[in-house]
């Protein structure tokens, strides 16, 4: 999505003392020799702000969505900085492309992207105390050692705190950030602890902190009615009529952005009121006449019926093709063949589209509960033609993001309008408008066939996928990668694809692609490993054995056995009852450069009634886990939201319009339906990578699994709910 | 017109339709922007409130209804954020995202005025009505139990 933080060219730490007599840490780009302390080169990267009497406050970059990014790079900067995270005070930063790189948050990047460079900086900051320290006493820094926030030196017992070295740290030569001194990983003291939400109190205190909460002087609210149907433009609206209604100030029409782009301005109608429920409630009496465009004639059930069409008829393309899969086919001892199909969903963040925008001479400042800022700054510019130098973005923390926010139409929409009313506006959805102007996750049909040999080995894979998009490129999170598996397992194996065209905007929901494929690839390896007699666990051991190991953005054999094995014994898999009526499932994915295996174990009543008993998981993130607490929350919440899909969640289109609307009838899980996840991880000996999204796609099928585990029926289409889960 | 009730125990006076739901007078009238809108028709629970100390939801209350009624809002279930579910709620590291848990809390609190020492059964009972996005449902449950004096704590389903 953009570059990682790893130092490319010499950067070195800068150091700055400021009014107050604090420090100032961060990082410039440049040559070394020269004291930190000298005016620098370009504008401060500024990390670290360490106070006389020792409080340290740390600046957390990247947006907070729920991922615990703003608790979690920080941590990493205190360790290496070795002060006590009791003495760190953390502040959110604002959009700075010029000083910060990757402030996004999306495909679970954050602990790629900056574990080694927030490492380098907080390790940087505590080498220029120790030679501060080392300098005022005369003696080697190699004799010195820290420990919460103090500078000793054994031999003499002499101590300094850092609050106490700030002045002299001011004067030495900048740490080269490439090779300064990290810790020991035994030495960690606040990474891989528990430790809580830097903004737990406010959450619980309900302190204004979100994109919603804002506030700004004669700021009025605004509501935005695009067409139904995806694309429409209006053709009239009553605006003299809603002009006239309480407490509206203003209505009037916003033409499309250049291009019409889905992700860009639509057009729309505009009400500004005194208050959001003025405007609001002002909605109900606008008409508006629209174009309804091309995407009118576009369903549901017309994506399903040419779906079927396209799967009767030679694949528009290969995306990959190994070894003979027609002739190992032909020869194979049994072929197993299996239709799958998942829908469109919505990503329904709790906290509904919104943002604030005050333009003014020329100048724009928003506040936005964005993913990408950065792209929400550019699509601005080029939209409203105002340059990106002139507009300043802050960023509030978000009320979840799963994808949604990585679009920013609802922020162009809130800069166009307040661009054209001339007053600070704050601009916010409707639950309704959420839901029927996402960017969904697409649907998928995937046509599968496999072929076993007689020792029931896996010899042949073909899969039809069909899906979204022109022939050239798939709609956006509509594609499959060519290596996706079990690719490179299997010695015959073909990766077809047709497509059909969409006017329905589609995007990337938490684990794109992985949420759908993993299901209906780990469900048929389920089908396949029945037809070969033999146990699921044992049948994907071997099938993984197949592989080589290979290094990259790709599934790792060893890891992905490691987190079978361990969720097996952690699950009894062995052990399993074999009761009908309950079952277990199994399934692993790899995707985000996480390793995940999952166990899902079910209860269904003759007359069809599921019940969730618990979920295991077992991760491999690499070597460490940052934060041990958030990291769980984030596995338990994934693995719910991977539940909640299955279950219940269907976005359905019907005359170029999404059919849902609200929470209603489309269906987030309830607390009673959660239940117990338990979680472990595998450590092992590679970098730490990042957890957002990696847990969920395995417990789709696992929980398909399990299902058929009880009942003998294979889950063939999702959602689950509509399915007949009964048996006899 | 003017309607009149107390806020977290003090007086207000508001001048705005008699069908302006309570969630919006609290919010963009008398500035308290701790209760969320979550959904408008009281399907996700984000916008619970305390009216007469019983958890109603304020996206679907006209401020009519509250005429002369006592409200409470996540801002004063507690004069600190010392309130037990507060502390539970951060000692537990409840929040992901965040944005339900003023919702969350409000309907635990009158679940517990109710019911001190609730069973699991009655968590359900009480709190399958307020949506967490992020589902960090398991340790809301868990929460609950350790304000109401539960056995202490562990995080549910933790890497052992």
């Amino acid at each position: 999505m953009s570059a990682p933080t790893r130092v490319s060219r010499r950067e070195f730490l800068q150091a700055t003392l400021v009014a107050g007599g604090g420090l100032l840490l961060g990082t410039r780009l440049g040559a070394s020799g020269r004291p930190a302390g000298a005016a620098a080169e370009g504008a401060l990267n500024a990390w670290i702000r360490i106070a006389p009497d020792g409080i340290v406050t740390i600046v957390a970059q990247n947006p907070e969505i729920g991922q615990g990014v703003k608790t979690m790079l920080p941590m990493i900067i205190a360790d290496e900085l070795d002060v006590e995270w009791k003495n760190v005070r953390i502040e959110q930063a604002g959009l700075d492309t010029v000083n910060f790189k990757s402030q996004f948050a999306g495909g679970s990047t954050a602990t790629p992207n900056h574990w080694q460079s927030m490492r380098q900086v907080g390790a940087a900051g505590r080498a220029l105390l120790v030679g501060a320290a080392a300098a005022t006493w005369g003696v080697p820094e190699a004799e010195c050692s820290t420990a919460a926030g103090v500078v000793r030196h054994a031999k003499t017992g002499k101590s300094l705190k850092y609050g106490a070295l700030l002045a002299k740290a001011a004067t030495l030569p900048a740490p080269d950030l490439a090779t300064v001194k990290l810790k020991d990983p035994k030495e960690f003291k606040i990474i891989g602890q528990r430790v809580r939400g830097v903004d737990n109190h406010k959450i619980v205190t309900g302190t204004p902190l979100y994109g919603i909460d804002v506030t700004v002087p004669n700021m009025l609210y605004a509501v935005y009615v695009k067409c139904p149907v995806f694309g429409g433009t209006v053709q009239s609206a009553n605006l003299d009529a809603v002009k006239q209604l309480w407490g509206v100030r203003q209505a009037f029409v916003l033409e499309p952005g250049t291009g019409g782009a889905l992700n860009g301005l639509l057009g729309g109608v505009a009400i500004v009121a005194d208050t959001w429920w003025a405007a609001r409630k002002a909605r109900d009496q606008l008409k508006v006449v629209w174009n309804e465009g091309a995407t009118a004639s576009q369903s549901s059930a017309g994506f399903a019926a040419k779906a079927a069409e396209l799967s009767k008829q030679p694949p528009q393309r290969s995306l990959k093709k190994d070894g003979d899969p027609d002739a190992a086919l032909a020869s194979a001892a049994k072929v197993v063949k299996a239709e799958y199909f998942y829908p469109f969903l919505a990503h329904a963040p709790l906290e509904p589209q919104n943002c604030t925008a005050h333009y003014s001479n020329g100048k724009l400042e928003l506040w936005a509960p964005a993913q990408t800022p950065a792209s929400g700054r550019a699509l601005i510019a080029r939209t409203l033609g105002i340059a990106e130098a002139d507009i300043t973005i802050h960023m509030t923390r978000v009320g979840g993001g799963f994808g949604r926010r990585l679009n920013n139409d609802w922020m162009v929409e809130a800069a166009a309008i307040a661009k054209q009313a001339g007053v600070p506006v704050k601009l916010l959805w409707t639950r309704e408008d959420d839901m029927q102007h996402d960017f969904y996750r697409p649907a998928g049909f995937h046509h599968l066939t496999g072929g076993l040999d007689g020792a029931g080995k896996l010899t042949a894979w073909r899969n039809h996928f069909v899906s979204f998009g022109t022939v050239e490129r798939f709609a956006s999170s509509a594609g499959i990668q060519a290596t996706e598996f079990p690719q490179r397992f299997v010695p015959n194996f073909a990766l077809d694809a047709s497509v059909m065209p969409l006017g329905v905007p589609t995007g990337a929901l938490r684990a794109p692609g992985s949420n759908g494929i993993a299901y209906a690839m780990q469900s048929f390896l389920d089908e396949l490993a029945l037809a070969a007699g033999k146990d699921p666990l044992q049948f994907r051991l071997e099938l993984l054995a197949a592989g080589e190991a290979i290094t990259g953005d790709t599934v790792q054999p060893a890891r992905m056995r490691g987190v079978l094995e361990l969720v097996a014994e952690k699950s009894g898999w062995a052990s399993r009852p074999r009761t009908k009526g309950t079952g277990m499932g199994l399934a692993f994915h790899y995707s985000h450069l996480g390793h995940f295996a999952e166990v899902v174990q079910v209860t269904v009543s003759r007359q069809g009634a599921l019940a969730i008993n618990k979920v295991w998981v077992a991760g491999d993130i690499g070597s460490e886990v940052i934060n041990a607490s958030n990291a769980e929350n984030q596995v338990q919440g994934a693995v719910l939201d991977g539940i909640a899909e299955a279950l219940a969640q269907e976005i359905t289109i019907e005359g170029g319009r999404t059919v849902q609307s609200n929470f209603d009838n489309y269906e987030l899980l309830r607390l009673t339906k959660a239940p117990p996840v338990e979680v472990h991880f595998r450590k092992t000996d590679n970098p730490p990578t990042g957890l957002g999204e990696p847990a969920l796609p395995p417990v789709v099928p696992a929980l398909c699994n399990a299902i058929f585990e009880a009942t003998g029926k294979r889950i063939r289409a999702l959602p689950i709910g509509k399915q007949d889960l009964s048996w006899a | 017109m003017k309607t009149s009730f107390k806020v977290n125990g003090k007086a207000v006076s508001v001048d705005v339709p008699d069908d302006m739901p309570l969630l919006w007078v609290l919010r963009d009238v008398l500035d308290l922007k701790g209760t969320k809108y979550g959904c408008g028709i009281a399907q996700c629970g984000a916008c619970t409130v305390h009216i007469g100390g019983e958890a109603k939801r304020s996206c679907v209350t006209p401020v009519s209804r509250v005429a002369g009624a006592e409200v409470t809002t996540i801002e004063g279930l507690s004069p600190d954020g010392t309130h037990a579910l507060q502390r539970a709620w951060e000692e537990l590291d409840v929040p992901q995202c965040g944005y339900c848990q003023a919702g969350q809390l409000m309907m635990a609190a009158s679940l517990l005025a109710a019911v001190p020492k609730p069973t699991d059964q009655d968590i359900d009972d009480a709190m399958d009505g307020n949506l967490c996005r992020c589902g960090t449902y398991l340790r809301i449950r868990a929460a609950i139990h350790r304000a109401a004096g539960g056995p202490p704590a562990a995080v549910p389903g933790g890497a052992q």
